[in-house]
């Protein structure tokens, strides 16, 4: 979707703010908050994409107005309603719905160790072909869907170079929507800043950008 | 919008409002001229709210829940990209290695994992330098530099680093020569970056620990250089 999210080359966001010596977390709430969020991803019921997506769907001027922890809180909120889990009922009173069953949480502190040092690869090892070959020319598409995309504004209808081969991974713009992991290769994409931002940009700086074959055609 | 969501975002922008009209009484002051993640009081008890919900109802173990937070405060973080960084700098296989192919490289040292399943080391050199961004969220390797900082997943570093990544660069205090080559990394996909940052003059006499302790977060995102002596605080 064309959201706000999608902000790379927009004027007007201001200066960099830098905090020496941040802590991680800045409230005890924001680490729950994170900490909530990959506990109940571990049921299972969406995936990285849905998650990131959710996001997305925050209102604009809301998604620009509230701080990363309260973005992901009030998006988990929706992903925890939409995906069964939780009722707003529920969430609005605190308290379980009558004759609501007790499960058993799938994330034990055993646990956590694999998913932390495992991590969810999101490679698949299936046999697809790559369309593409490092050194070819490619324009990026220039599709507007309404739905989750990873491929940015600024790319689009763009020419670039293959740079590498990343490999066969899940497709985000089907897997977000549950439509299928539809795996195929993610290419190192280098555009030249020139053919980005024009004559304002040195010839030899470029932007690499990893994107999937789906997003690219032969040029 | 449903009820939650508006009730939520009414007292954030009550918050923001105030400390935006200069009423820092609400707003909480880091001691460096400005205030941010203004909170309301309000999400402390929302989350603790569903929390206790998800934890009634079966669905999060609070155990859990303590063992994830306190892996990403105490455990994973920049010191995990510093030794690698180091190892590289004393260990020209290995460095061939970590760029050939980085997941083998990094698992080598025993990092790896959640955000940094599938990895790339990009090298800084006087003649090419690299930083890496994520314009569309705040994708970031965190087996091995652990959490974003705040400005990492800001609006001004995710806009204007692929426009203006030399601008983005003078703000942290870093002028690179006209003729030097950038390469900006946006982190769309999957693949989370690495810089591997030039190895400062004058560090030829020191060991692979003393080395990494000279390597700083920003130096490993590519919005910093590294001097000989440590300056900034990596964790």
């Amino acid at each position: 979707m064309n959201g706000v999210h999608d902000m790379g080359g927009m004027h007007g966001m201001g200066a960099i703010q830098e905090e020496k010596n941040e802590p991680v977390f800045h409230h005890r709430w924001e680490s729950r908050v994170f900490a909530l969020r990959r506990a109940t991803g571990a049921w299972g019921k969406w995936n990285i994409d849905t998650t990131r997506h959710e996001i997305e769907l925050v209102p604009a001027a809301d998604y620009l107005r509230l701080g990363y922890y309260e973005r992901q809180f009030v998006a988990f909120i929706e992903t925890l309603v939409k995906r069964g889990m939780l009722t707003r009922v529920e969430i609005d009173s605190g308290i379980p719905a009558r004759g609501s069953p007790k499960a058993v949480p799938p994330l034990t502190p055993e646990k956590v160790a694999v998913l932390v040092s495992k991590g969810v690869p999101t490679s698949r090892d299936v046999p697809v072909s790559p369309r593409f070959q490092t050194g070819q020319r490619v324009r990026a598409r220039n599709i507007n869907p309404t739905g989750h995309t990873r491929l940015p504004r600024y790319a689009r209808g763009k020419l670039g170079t293959i740079e590498r081969d990343y490999g066969v991974f899940v497709f985000p713009d089907t897997n977000a929507h549950f439509l299928g992991e539809n795996p195929h290769h993610v290419y190192a994409v280098r555009f030249s800043a020139r053919e980005l931002w024009g004559e304002q940009a040195k010839p030899q700086d470029s932007v690499y950008l990893a994107l999937w074959e789906n997003y690219l055609d032969p040029a | 919008m449903d009820t939650t969501r508006r009730d939520f975002l009414t007292t954030a922008v009550t918050v923001a409002g105030a400390a935006a009209a200069g009423d820092l009484a609400h707003a909480e002051d880091h001691g460096h001229g400005h205030s941010h993640q203004v909170v309301p009081s309000d999400p402390t008890l929302r989350v603790k709210s569903l929390e206790s919900l998800l934890v009634e109802k079966g669905l999060v173990d609070r155990a859990g829940l303590d063992a994830l937070i306190d892996a990403y405060e105490h455990k994973i973080g920049p010191r995990n990209g510093a030794r690698v960084v180091a190892r590289a700098w004393v260990d020209p296989a290995y460095k061939q290695r970590l760029l050939a192919d980085a997941d083998k490289a990094i698992a080598e040292l025993g990092y790896g994992g959640q955000q940094g399943e599938h990895m790339l080391v990009v090298e800084n050199t006087p003649a090419v330098h690299n930083m890496v961004v994520c314009t569309l969220c705040s994708c970031y390797p965190w087996p091995v530099l652990g959490l974003p900082p705040v400005w990492y997943k800001s609006a001004p570093y995710r806009s204007r680093s692929v426009i203006d990544p030399r601008g983005v660069l003078r703000e942290f205090g870093l002028e690179l020569p006209e003729d030097v080559e950038v390469r900006v990394w946006d982190s769309t996909s999957e693949v989370r970056y690495l810089v591997l940052p030039e190895r400062p003059s004058g560090t030829e006499a020191l060991g692979e620990d003393a080395l990494a302790a000279l390597v700083t977060r920003d130096a490993m995102v590519g919005v910093a250089k590294l001097s000989p002596r440590r300056e900034g605080s990596a964790t």
